[in-house]
């Protein structure tokens, strides 16, 4: 049994929050590449205001975007960890509380039904996935809710099939439009149940940007869907052209013989995560 | 790019010739409003109360942004058909422009072009330049309200496009 102080994981995850001041490496690469391939005018412009935006965020330390999001912080434990001195979940909250403050993030985070705000971006959205051995990896994703908002959930049936899935995302992408801030990662969860296919959309905007899926038949589908998408129109900002989305990312799980769950989870242009090991 | 200076507040013959799809510079004052300050306007207005600026012939930005020491440190658009249900009505009492980003309902761009305004896109996920182009800010209504409070902002050659102009047309339009 390994010993992971309460303090240990505050200052990890007080560390993550640098996020939100710089745009991830594959981010940049994907970026900058649809940038040079872009041949509509607006939304070459905007490409390019959004590579020197994340230029100036890095450099000068400020929120890529203002919309530092929710902070959704994954973490694996290993089954040999104790967690010494607090609560895990109140070790997360106090990070994200210090590392927004350090950097001047807004406070985002309201009761939904009083819509009184917390003034400190807690609570965090913590999912944590038990695994093997006596390490910790903490991944925090700040993810902003104009993206957010645009998720959605089809719970098709068996009969609709692959067919069934692609008309769904390509149906997500459509309606969200320009309100999500494209170009976008697309997350997809195929299966499981309804929360299940959601979250396995989710976790697949923790990969980097276009790094296909291990399974063979899922990183074919990637590539058409993202042909498909970027054949929409819709464009950075909603102003046309072929970069919709950077990329497509899904995931898959088993789900019942009544079903063909399809969750699509949307990561905006301003993609933020940072990732550390105890 | 070639873009237009635009000095706000200003008169509504100003905009005329603001063209869908043409660049502008904004020079001047804007105010900050998004959900929870709208929704507070259309109640004063409502019921009579006080509004926290006169509304003829200014500009709202949708935003909410990030500060330190009182500095505007990230301020980039927020997506702007959260505050459709809201923008016909300030329109019509004489907003000239609103700031946002993505499509408006058919709703506000028959405002827009029956009240002789503009809706201007800023570039989403641009948080940081924006903040350079705004020299200062000062809540001036619903502090209690966070980021979500109205600011007036002077702003420096904040970059924009016009997306619906006062004819109603639209760059989302393909």
């Amino acid at each position: 049994m390994r010993q992971i102080r309460f303090d240990e994981i505050v200052d990890a995850v007080s560390g993550l929050a640098a996020a939100c001041v710089r745009l991830s490496a594959s981010a940049k690469r994907a970026m900058a590449a649809a940038c040079e391939r872009e041949e509509c005018a607006y939304a070459k412009a905007a490409l390019d205001m959004l590579i020197k935006n994340a230029e100036l965020a890095e450099s000068e330390r400020l929120p890529v975007c203002q919309d530092t999001g929710m902070a959704c912080v994954f973490v694996k434990l290993g089954q040999d960890v104790h967690i010494e001195g607090g609560l895990l979940k109140d070790a997360v909250d106090e990070g994200v509380r210090r590392g927004y403050a350090k950097y001047g993030c807004r406070a985002s985070v309201l009761d939904p039904i009083t819509r009184v705000n917390t003034g400190d971006n807690t609570p965090a959205i913590l999912h944590v996935e038990l695994v093997k051995g006596d390490r910790m990896e903490i991944t925090l994703l700040p993810k902003g809710f104009g993206s957010e908002n645009m998720s959605k959930l089809y719970m098709l049936t068996p009969a609709e099939g692959i067919e069934g899935v692609k008309r769904s995302v390509i149906a997500a992408v459509k309606a969200a439009g320009a309100n999500p801030c494209p170009p976008i990662v697309v997350g997809v969860g195929i299966g499981g149940t309804a929360e299940r296919a959601m979250l396995t959309a989710k976790e697949q905007l923790l990969r980097e940007v276009g790094q296909p899926s291990e399974d063979a038949f899922l990183a074919d589908l990637e590539r058409q869907l993202l042909d498909d998408i970027n054949a929409l129109k819709i464009g950075a900002q909603g102003f046309g052209g072929g970069n919709t989305a950077l990329a497509v990312h899904i995931g898959k799980y088993p789900t019942h013989i009544a079903s063909l769950p399809v969750a699509v989870n949307i990561q905006c242009n301003a993609v933020r995560l940072e990732r550390t090991v105890l | 790019m070639d873009a237009k200076i635009l000095n706000l507040p200003c008169n509504k013959e100003a905009l005329a010739g603001l063209k869908a799809g043409e660049y502008v510079l904004i020079c001047g004052t804007l105010y900050t409003g998004r959900d929870a300050a709208h929704k507070r306007i259309l109640d004063a207005i409502q019921s009579g109360a006080p509004l926290p600026f006169g509304l003829e012939g200014q500009g709202i930005y949708y935003v909410g942004p990030c500060k330190k020491d009182g500095k505007i440190i990230s301020a980039g658009p927020t997506t702007s058909y959260r505050m459709d249900g809201y923008a016909p009505e300030l329109y019509a009492r004489g907003v000239a422009v609103t700031i946002g980003k993505g499509d408006r309902s058919d709703e506000v761009r028959n405002a827009i072009k029956n009240f002789g305004g503009v809706y201007l896109a800023a570039t989403g996920g641009a948080g940081a330049l924006y903040a350079k182009a705004i020299t200062s800010c000062e809540v001036v209504a619903y502090d209690d309200l966070g980021t979500e409070a109205v600011h007036r902002l002077r702003v420096e050659n904040f970059p924009a496009i016009v997306a619906i102009d006062s004819e109603g047309n639209s760059i989302y339009e393909r």
